[in-house]
């Protein structure tokens, strides 16, 4: 098992005859993510042609609504490519049909629209993963949005982030050191989302099939405050953590919506006490989050089996 | 996006949020001639003459002045404000330029309160804080006196309802030593609801009444207004167009939206060209880790066009201030070929004066690098972002000694 999506998800592409979602649908199946229906408004019956892995073609069918979609397919999974103006109406369809996981990929939202999807999420049952977000991939098994597959490796290290390409970095790095993935959760950088740091940790954390966790946060608001605060009182596992945005300055917001530190709060300088104080490894520095969490990894199965610590790091050849 | 505080007021104004009289203009000759008519309008000789600038605490920098002098008086000062640097606690210690003012009618004021609508993020609403301790500076308030901030979370299906002003303004004591403290409250209880539903509609990301002032009459007013509106929001807002003031802000950074790229200037003197704002950040941590200071932080974004990386590369070769550039890819979508040939397409327009170190990994990663080898150009290559920070720290020291 790995955490929410796995070989057995079918998935629906919300706006997969634009061309951010046709592009990423095609890539998602040639990687093997079952992704069996799209919805495009006034595009039904059409077919969107993709490639599976063992190099045969299939027509992925276009539906005009999600709930027909939802209904002819019995899918359960939405990731979502329509462009910003529409895409909280798109969560909102997704939710409407039952869809028990929902991704969405689009950056730009305004803010005020996703205060009103949170609303909507009261009470129901479908966990929302972004929007701005590079979205989850159980590696070997299925890919749900735009991070590149072939850097992931099958393993045993859970990552949650709210960044895109630094979660490829962290990634690559683990692969590097050839430290598997079991899932990796991008939760996006917007400062209204779905899913938060805690909620995936609890997730990762009550995975049998992860081993250990690589928590990667950003300047901006306080999740990762929450987070440490949860890791502290929850999590067993060796979890390892890298804060960006040291020199940010105050004021500016840092490409990401939610990368901002204003009115005092939201400082990487916080965040890194408040996890340390919580027990949790900070890399150094962004080049350092895999060999962090191996250490950690290390310190831990020494302990366990009560030999002395080694003194001597093997090398590393990233 | 900001706005002025005469851009806030007239949208006040439109959701009969009381404001009080003022004109806005550009020369000292102008705001004579409204302080002449305010003057005559209010009968009151006294008007406050405000420097608009986007940047808070203007008072305490000198940028809000009382004249109690008349028109002439207000042509004296301002005609001094007019092209002064202001500088405040949020300009940053070079200041910003003063090349509007407001002028305003002066009041009788009883008290002064704070108004402050923010979201909040952890429960994703709107919340609406209010405190007795208006003027002053609100993260000093938060910081000191945590106790005497009250704060409302909106549903956002029902709006601010009224017992929920109610309670704000009972709490706070709205009312207390007016003519008449139920019709003072009330005002109080509808300027909270209009400035909410103002909020949502006009689609804003901070509004800020520092100070909400309540007059000798008992009449509720924003005597202050700071208005940010959510970026994201300006598809559904043609009428955002207007209200830009491109003086205010970083030429650099309004070169760089336009071109659809996200940056923002810092003071070192290392160039970053950066794939990803998470990446883009953390790579500014880890040169400032390595002892050197970033110039900038740019994200060419996930998926730039060879001529989105050419502008973003222009725009560093041609910075006076960068000393040394380094180019940090992680290729997802992007891909490093595109990154070389962006690199080598702006060199044939702007010499490559300064040290270029360039750390390229995934997608087409060899292509980028054989591109790179052929172009002729001296770059030094790093295998992975915490070699490629060392190596442009230690090529700008070399360069420096």
């Amino acid at each position: 098992m790995s955490v929410l999506v796995d070989k057995h998800t079918r998935v629906i592409v919300q706006g997969l005859t634009g061309s951010a979602g046709c592009f990423h649908a095609r890539q998602c199946v040639a990687y093997g993510t079952l992704i069996v229906a799209g919805v495009t408004p006034g595009r039904g019956g059409e077919l969107v042609d993709a490639v599976r892995p063992d190099g045969q073609a299939v027509g992925i069918p276009v539906y005009d609504t999600m709930s027909e979609a939802v209904t002819t397919t019995g899918a359960d999974v939405s990731v979502i490519f329509v462009p910003a103006p529409g895409a909280a109406d798109a969560i909102l369809e997704a939710v409407d049909a039952k869809c028990r996981l929902v991704v969405c990929i689009t950056e730009g939202v305004p803010v005020l629209d996703m205060v009103k999807v949170k609303r909507a999420l009261v009470g129901s049952s479908t966990i929302l993963i972004g929007p701005n977000c590079p979205g989850i991939i159980t590696p070997g098994e299925c890919k749900i949005g735009i991070m590149p597959g072939q850097i992931h490796l099958p393993g045993r290290i859970g990552v949650v982030s709210r960044s895109g390409t630094l979660t490829y970095e962290a990634v690559g790095q683990l692969t590097a050191l050839g430290m598997g993935q079991s899932t990796c959760i991008g939760i996006g950088g917007d400062p209204v989302a779905g899913m938060d740091h805690v909620t995936a940790l609890r997730l990762l954390n009550d995975d049998p099939n992860t081993d250990a966790i690589l928590m990667i946060g950003e300047i901006g608001g306080n999740a990762e405050e929450k987070a440490a605060a949860f890791i502290r009182d929850h999590v067993k596992k060796p979890v390892a953590a890298f804060i960006a945005g040291v020199t940010a300055p105050s004021g500016k917001r840092m490409g990401h919506a939610g990368a901002i530190v204003s009115g005092g709060t939201g400082s990487a300088k916080d965040k890194i006490a408040a996890l340390e104080a919580a027990g949790i490894k900070v890399a150094p520095t962004p080049a350092d989050m895999a060999t962090t969490l191996r250490s950690l990894m290390q310190a831990r199965t020494q302990l366990a089996v009560g030999a002395r610590p080694s003194t001597t790091e093997k090398p590393v050849n990233a | 996006m900001k706005l002025h505080e005469y851009q806030a007021k007239q949208i006040f104004a439109r959701y009969n949020v009381s404001v009080p009289k003022g004109i806005h203009c550009h020369t000292a000759e102008a705001a004579q001639i409204a302080a002449e008519q305010i003057i005559a309008e209010t009968s009151n000789p006294v008007v406050v003459v405000k420097a608009q600038i986007h940047a808070g605490g203007r008072g305490l920098g000198g940028g809000v002045k009382v004249i109690p002098g008349g028109p002439r008086q207000v042509f004296q000062v301002a005609e001094k404000m007019l092209g002064m640097q202001l500088i405040t606690h949020q300009t940053g210690p070079e200041g910003q330029t003063v090349r509007r003012l407001y002028i305003e009618q002066g009041l009788a004021i009883k008290k002064e309160l704070y108004l402050g609508l923010v979201i909040d993020r952890e429960v994703g609403r709107i919340a609406v804080m209010a405190s007795t301790e208006g003027g002053m500076n609100i993260e000093d308030v938060a910081r000191l006196h945590p106790e005497k901030i009250l704060t409302e979370s909106i549903d956002p299906l029902i709006g601010m309802t009224a017992y929920e002003a109610r309670k704000i303004a009972y709490k706070l004591r709205v009312g207390e030593g007016c003519p008449s403290p139920r019709t003072t409250t009330q005002r109080f209880v509808d300027l909270l609801q209009r400035v909410t539903v103002l909020f949502e509609r006009e689609d804003c990301s901070l509004c800020e009444i520092n100070p909400l002032v309540v007059t000798d009459m008992g009449n509720v007013l924003a005597l202050d207004a700071k208005l940010d509106l959510d970026d994201n929001a300006s598809r559904r807002h043609p009428e955002w167009g207007d209200l830009v003031d491109r003086t205010e802000e970083d030429p650099a950074e309004l070169e760089a939206r336009n071109a659809g790229l996200s940056y923002v200037s810092l003071d070192g003197d290392i160039g970053c060209l950066v794939n990803g704002a998470g990446l883009a950040m953390a790579t500014m941590d880890i040169i400032k880790h390595y002892g050197g200071t970033p110039a900038n932080f740019l994200d060419v974004g996930g998926g730039a066009s060879r001529e989105a990386v050419t502008k973003a590369f222009s725009m560093i070769l041609s910075s006076s201030k960068v000393k040394g550039i380094f180019v940090n890819i992680f290729g997802g979508i992007m891909r490093c070929d595109v990154i070389a040939e962006g690199i080598i397409q702006a060199t044939h327009q702007l010499d490559l004066k300064v040290p270029l170190v360039v750390r390229l990994a995934g997608t087409n990663v060899e292509k980028g690098q054989a591109l790179l080898r052929e172009s002729g150009l001296r770059i030094e290559t790093a295998n992975d972002m915490g070699e490629g920070a060392r190596k442009i720290v230690a090529a700008i020291r070399s360069t420096a000694a």
